[in-house]
């Protein structure tokens, strides 16, 4: 276009009488520069020919499609995101005064960590929890331990998030339990399960049953809460843990939108309309250090979702074409060596995830790569978020770094890769079977491999780990659990079945097991009266075991 | 011709992160061993089974969750149980230094912590090969 002419005659002169003389005596750092994801990077931006319908067409208004902007036309003029930090562990009277102890210090949702047995179905007396009873979060055996948990806290005032994937169904059958007990109907939860399953397959491990029954208990609780719990958000689809697992941001946002594709697909099958339930999906990404490219990756997120819920599955609604999405600062970008060195990371990593226009926000505490958390630990991980909503400015204006030019040509670039890789497993016919084959991990791995061979020749720098190193560190405290858990939750099961009324129990969980046999059975009844009648998490997931079977993992190295 | 080097790269417990798992797999082929990863959620029982079944020289334990102290010891013991005196057993992960001296005890040799060079886990099991090599 005409119109950046003269820009480009004076950029070839600025490098002939100044860039070139420069670079002549001070060559630069680096041949090529990348993102953090090894998106190429070059020296200088600037204007490129944009009209004002590309403009409208990509860009556009906050709360309006594409939603490049934001899902809100004000963002956080209006609000700020949720503060909602991710905890629990041990006893659920443990993790009851954690959460007490978080929202006294301004935090403003709960967001629940289950132990492994919780999170794969196992009660706390299984053999297979030895050893993993309430160390990565607090163990949940029944209704009992639900109601402890949230003792005290009313479920009407605050909004929880809960990490629980296979037994997703089953926890949310405890949730809406205890609202009941404190007089708290259904239709006035607020909350989210992740109930993610596709990407325990690929990245988290804590999978129970195979892809078709998974898939079903998933649209169950689509259809389920979309008339009962209309609040709740029904799952949060998940790139947190496929970046985790060392994927590149691209890979991060193109197979949690796959992922999220194979859901609507498994939802249209069951016969839900579409508008009916994709206003309830919700989203979860990793913020990790490259500051532009993640608040790129988050615009371009946004765009390509709502891109494909319009044209794809002909969503009418544009709360169908919204992504809100929750963050997390990354998990994997922390270091052991010099702890205090990741308050800093988790700065920055807040900033991305808010001027990428995060819903929600979780930050990390500096002592994350030693152990659990202190509470000295996790309060200044709150404080890293109050203080860049209320000090940094950052907030003032809605998508304050749109228009930047080389923010918007990274938005763009992410935008085509992800495309190129939602194209790449389409035509393998769908997520579920990329899965399958291994190519999904494959191609994690060997992004994961890469990173970590530049980190081991130097070439890629970690501060305090392979450079800035010191001889000596000072011993840090780290919180720990009491290691006898186990047992006390077998006391506890013990007495809960003596006391419960058995032969209730027993017929509750028969009539699952009819329901989980007759595909066009919606589950979440037959969990909710499992669940009233105190039977427990394993005893319920051993149920639909038998019936479903398990998920065998496809090992990729 | 000598004995090419069998490593058994395993994870114990519930524990679904696997990416240094993996990553020390891959490395520790591409410094020319046998390798064999068992992928995620692994008794304690399957591992030592493995462990003999396959005739490695080491095992590699690597866990996330907090539940090293019961289940790495618990690999140790099944294995000599078996009989399997000269396999060595090495582990990592998110592992408070105050646990180290805990599971050397348990006998495993070597604790490698987040950070750690691949050069280091390289250098213990060269230090190590002559004693499961005789």
């Amino acid at each position: 276009m005409d119109k950046f002419k003269k820009i480009e005659e004076q950029k070839k002169q600025w490098e002939e009488k100044t860039l070139n003389k420069v670079l002549e005596r001070f060559p630069e750092q680096k041949e090529t520069f990348t993102t953090g994801s090894w998106l190429p990077v070059e020296r200088l931006y600037l204007p490129r020919p944009f009209s004002e319908e590309e403009y409208l067409e990509n860009v556009g208004f906050p709360g309006q499609y594409p939603f490049t902007r934001g899902v809100q036309p004000t963002m956080y003029r209006g609000r700020f995101w949720t503060m909602r930090q991710y905890a629990g562990f041990g006893t659920a009277e443990e993790s009851n005064r954690r959460y007490k102890y978080l929202l006294e210090q301004g935090q403003t949702g709960l967001s629940v960590a289950f132990d492994l047995p919780t999170q794969i179905g196992y009660d706390s007396d299984d053999p297979k929890s030895v050893g993993e009873v309430g160390k990565v979060g607090v163990a949940i055996d029944s209704l009992e331990d639900m109601e402890l948990l949230f003792d005290g806290i009313p479920l009407d005032k605050v909004s929880t998030s809960m990490t629980i994937n296979a037994p997703a169904a089953v926890l949310l059958a405890f949730y809406i339990a205890v609202a009941e007990k404190q007089g708290v109907p259904k239709d006035q939860l607020r909350g989210t399960i992740q109930n993610d399953i596709l990407k325990e397959y690929i990245a988290r491990g804590t999978y129970i049953f195979p892809p078709k029954p998974s898939l079903r208990l998933i649209t169950n609780i689509f259809e389920y809460c979309s008339k009962e719990v209309p609040k709740w958000n029904t799952i949060s689809i998940s790139g947190y843990h496929i970046r985790e697992a060392g994927s590149t941001a691209v890979q991060e946002v193109a197979f949690t939108l796959a992922d999220g594709i194979e859901y609507v697909r498994a939802a249209l099958n069951a016969g839900l309309d579409v508008d009916q339930f994709a206003g309830r999906l919700s989203f979860f990404f990793n913020a990790h250090n490259d500051l532009l490219e993640e608040i790129a990756k988050f615009r371009a997120a946004r765009r390509v979702w709502a891109k494909i819920m319009k044209e794809r599955f002909g969503a009418k609604n544009p709360k169908s074409m919204m992504l809100r999405f929750h963050t997390q600062t990354g998990g994997s970008t922390l270091t052991a060596q010099q702890p205090d060195n990741n308050i800093v990371r988790v700065t920055i990593q807040t900033l991305a995830a808010v001027l990428g226009g995060t819903q929600s926000l979780h930050t990390n505490s500096r002592d994350e790569a030693l152990g659990l958390p202190t509470e000295d630990s996790v309060r200044i991980a709150l404080r890293t978020q109050q203080i860049v909503a209320y000090e940094s400015g950052v907030t003032n204006t809605v998508d304050p770094l749109a228009g930047s030019y080389f923010l918007e040509s990274l938005t763009d670039k992410i935008e085509e890769k992800v495309w190129n890789y939602l194209k790449r497993i389409d035509e393998m016919g769908g997520m579920v079977y990329a899965i399958e084959k291994g190519y999904i991990q494959k191609e994690i791995q060997d992004a994961a491999y890469r990173y970590q061979q530049e980190v081991e020749k130097g070439d890629r720098v970690v501060v305090g780990v392979n450079k800035f190193t010191m001889e000596q560190e000072p011993p840090k405290e780290i919180l720990r659990v009491d290691p006898n858990l186990r047992k006390v939750q077998a006391e506890r099961l013990a007495n809960l079945r003596a006391k419960r009324d058995n032969a209730k129990v027993q017929k509750t969980l028969n009539a699952l097991k009819e329901a989980a046999k007759e595909e066009k059975e919606n589950l979440m009844p037959f969990i909710l009266d499992a669940a009233k009648a105190y039977a427990t998490l394993g005893e319920i997931c051993n149920v639909l075991r038998d019936v479903f079977g398990e998920y065998q993992e496809s090992i990729v190295l | 011709m000598s004995k090419r080097i069998r490593i058994l790269i395993a994870k114990p417990g519930l524990d679904g992160h696997d990416r240094g798992a993996k990553y020390v797999a891959r490395a520790l082929k591409d410094a020319g061993y046998e390798v064999i990863y068992t992928g995620i959620r692994q008794s304690p029982e399957a591992i030592a089974k493995t462990a003999i079944q396959e005739d490695v020289d080491f095992v590699g334990l690597s866990l996330l969750s907090g539940a090293h102290n019961e289940l790495f010891p618990e690999v140790v013991r099944l294995l000599r149980k078996e009989g399997a005196k000269n396999i060595i057993v090495f582990g990592g992960g998110v592992i408070p230094q105050e646990d180290i001296s805990f599971l050397q005890e348990q006998g495993i040799e070597a604790v490698f912590t987040p950070g750690t060079p691949i050069q280091k886990v390289l250098n213990f099991i060269e230090s190590k090969k002559e004693k499961v090599l005789a």
